[in-house]
């Protein structure tokens, strides 16, 4: 997926880039509102992320302008503002969906996602690896034809495990990513979602390997 | 407020008050200038008939020889008959020797050829006595005769009675009148008034725009300084705003970013002390911002519910929006968002406020829910509007009940869950500003239920 993102705060833009593409998404950043103009002359994205307050402007207007040419493309408003007044005027303008800073990465992404989804069609990406076909989007998994109806948490554990297949992944370092971190969880309840993806693997040649003391990889077995 | 606000007296009651006396006033000064003047003419009237009659005596007097004859004429007694039957008595001296008449009737030493007027009490009555003297000259003789006539006045007193009867009617009528007037007058002043009043309270909360509707010249300056105001004030809370709102900009986007590379952080570190502490500091800083936008939120509805603003709105529609919104968070712990709601469910309310209120609701739901459970939230309109979200979480603490929806109170059973305690206080001053109430219970079977009653 490629995602423009509008925001001033460069570091803060940083953070947001090197986790997106952590995910496996290109991001391209734009500075303030002119520098996201000429991207979005030049460029097609699937999702824009945008800040409200900028340099040169108020994003609310981008947003507008970006509606009355036509373009559909899903914008997800990020915003420092007080909740009750701001958020409204943003969704009437044509924003898809809102955050407010600061906000937690995976609702980010899920949030992503719920737009993705909703303005699904466009673009799909499929990985198919092993006998299985995978929409992460869409949250399908097809194991030999067949398909399986994933559950957040199992589609974004697993998600992360065929992004990169044949890495080690702590317990620590799932846990971190499927629980928020008010979720008081034992390290784990991640086995039992590593056990429901194996069995979801079954008929496949993917196979979800236990390294003692260091973690959990996906390995493709030919 | 306006109850609790020193006045300095009413205006239309010192309006009316300032009328009303002066035609008081006014109706008893004509009452007594009519009545006054009435005597007057009537006095005049009896004094003239009186000299009239005294005159025609003295002319009948004669020397005859040497003895004085008054031969009392019939005129003179005919002319003071009235319709009173008022008495008449006369006396005459001659010389200061009496003559005839009434001997007690007094006379005040006159002078020739002059009339005097006097009202005297004779006989228990009042009565008006006119004195008059004639020399009389004879052969080698010359006398004076002086007489005294008095009548009663009665038919006086009913001349004047009848006069005053009339002048009072005429002041009375005249003091109604005015008063009538006044009524009129001040109300149609102070209407002016109410009117400039009426529009200003009419306004919603949100309106600060100036007056254009037409005023009268006296009350411009006063519209004209309300108009300022309003735009000062205006100005002022539209820099607030500003400010609340760069402000939360400048706080919340330096968070942002420390927890952005936070996270990032904790995927790249090993160390699970590192990553124990990385993790408490992504949690103080969820915990600060959200107490930071708890407090403004809660700012910003004591404020509005101060000023409700009363619309038309369908919560059905407004809760379908709300809960579509929070799927993505309730999806990352694999929980379900079940609504159950009437097709419409029509209210009047703060559109913005009641959203407010059953978000919170909904947050705690899905912060206290274990994964993969059910939160089911019902919207209905009867018996009464309810919205009602119920988890199958732990439930309210037991005992707690009543003490749960005061400010910055959690619950025991709170610990290791982020929150601000500000949650069930915004939602009750909601409800309470709607004139409902929020009640919260646990299910038999588990799981805590959050209801605004409206």
């Amino acid at each position: 997926m490629k995602f423009l993102l509008v925001e001033d705060n460069k570091e803060l833009a940083d953070a947001i880039s090197s986790r997106m593409r952590l995910d496996g998404h290109v991001i391209e950043h734009a500075e303030n509102l002119a520098d996201a103009r000429a991207f979005v002359e030049v460029g097609e994205y699937d999702l824009i992320l945008l800040d409200i307050m900028l340099p040169d402007g108020d994003g609310r207007s981008f947003l507008k302008a970006h509606r009355a040419s036509d373009h559909d493309t899903p914008v997800i408003v990020l915003t420092a503002r007080s909740q009750v007044s701001d958020r409204i005027g943003s969704l009437d303008l044509g924003a898809d969906d809102y955050l407010t800073k600061p906000f937690d990465h995976a609702e980010l992404e899920a949030r992503c996602r719920a737009v993705l989804r909703r303005k699904a069609g466009k673009t799909k990406t499929v990985i198919e690896l092993g006998g299985i076909v995978f929409d992460p989007l869409a949250g399908l998994l097809s194991v030999n034809g067949e398909s399986v109806n994933l559950r957040n948490r199992e589609l974004r554990l697993f998600e992360l495990l065929i992004n990169s297949p044949g890495q080690v992944f702590s317990k620590q370092k799932l846990s971190d990513r499927l629980f928020s971190y008010d979720d008081d969880v034992s390290e784990n309840a991640i086995e039992v979602y590593i056990g429901r993806l194996r069995k979801h693997l079954e008929n496949s040649s993917l196979k979800i390997t236990t390294l003692r003391g260091l973690g959990y990889r996906l390995d493709h077995v030919r | 407020m306006s109850a609790n606000m020193a006045t300095s007296g009413s205006l239309r009651n010192r309006l009316v008050l300032i009328l009303v006396g002066g035609a008081a006033i006014l109706a008893y000064l004509l009452f007594f200038a009519i009545r006054n003047y009435a005597t007057q003419v009537a006095q005049q009237g009896q004094d003239s008939i009186l000299s009239a009659s005294i005159t025609s005596i003295l002319d009948a007097a004669a020397i005859q020889g040497d003895v004085v004859e008054v031969d009392l004429p019939y005129a003179a007694f005919s002319m003071l008959s009235t319709a009173f039957d008022d008495q008449i008595f006369y006396a005459i001296y001659q010389d200061d020797a009496f003559l005839s008449g009434y001997e007690t009737l007094a006379i005040a030493g006159v002078a020739a050829r002059e009339t005097v007027f006097n009202t005297v009490d004779y006989q228990g009555t009042q009565v008006r006595v006119v004195t008059a003297s004639r020399t009389l000259i004879g052969k080698d003789k010359r006398t004076q005769i002086r007489v005294a006539l008095a009548q009663t006045q009665d038919a006086l007193a009913g001349t004047l009675r009848q006069i005053s009867r009339n002048a009072a009617i005429f002041g009375a009528s005249f003091f109604l009148l005015a008063t009538l007037l006044s009524f009129w007058a001040t109300s149609s002043t102070i209407g002016q008034l109410n009117r400039l009043t009426n529009s200003v309270t009419r306004r919603g909360p949100q309106d600060l725009s100036p007056f254009h509707k037409p005023v009268p010249s006296e009350m411009l300056p006063l519209v004209t300084s309300l108009n300022s105001l309003m735009a000062r004030l205006d100005h002022t809370l539209k820099q607030s705003e500003d400010f609340i709102a760069e402000a939360a900009h400048r706080v919340r986007t330096p968070l942002a970013t420390v927890r952005s590379y936070a996270e990032a952080t904790l995927q790249r570190v090993d160390k699970e002390e590192n990553r124990q502490a990385m993790r408490s500091m992504v949690r103080a800083i969820d915990e600060s911002s959200r107490a930071a936008g708890q407090l403004l939120d809660h700012a910003m509805i004591t404020f509005r519910a101060d000023h409700l603003e009363q619309q038309d709105v369908d919560l059905s529609a407004l809760i379908h929006d709300l809960v579509e919104r929070l799927k993505p968070i309730a999806e990352m712990k694999d929980l379900t968002l079940r609504l159950h709601s009437d097709a419409q469910v029509p209210y009047k309310g703060d559109a913005i406020l009641l959203q407010n209120a059953v978000r919170n609701l909904l947050d705690n739901a899905l912060k206290y829910s274990p994964s993969e459970s059910v939160v089911d939230i019902h919207v209905t309109c009867t018996p009464n509007v309810e919205i009602r979200v119920c988890d199958s979480g732990k439930g309210f603490p037991k005992g707690e009940l009543d003490t749960l929806a005061m400010r910055f109170k959690r619950g025991m059973n709170a610990e290791g869950t982020i929150g601000s305690g500000l949650g069930l206080t915004i939602a009750m001053d909601v409800a309470v500003a709607h004139n409902g109430t929020l009640r919260l219970s646990n299910q038999a079977e588990g799981g805590a239920c959050a209801s605004l009653l409206l």
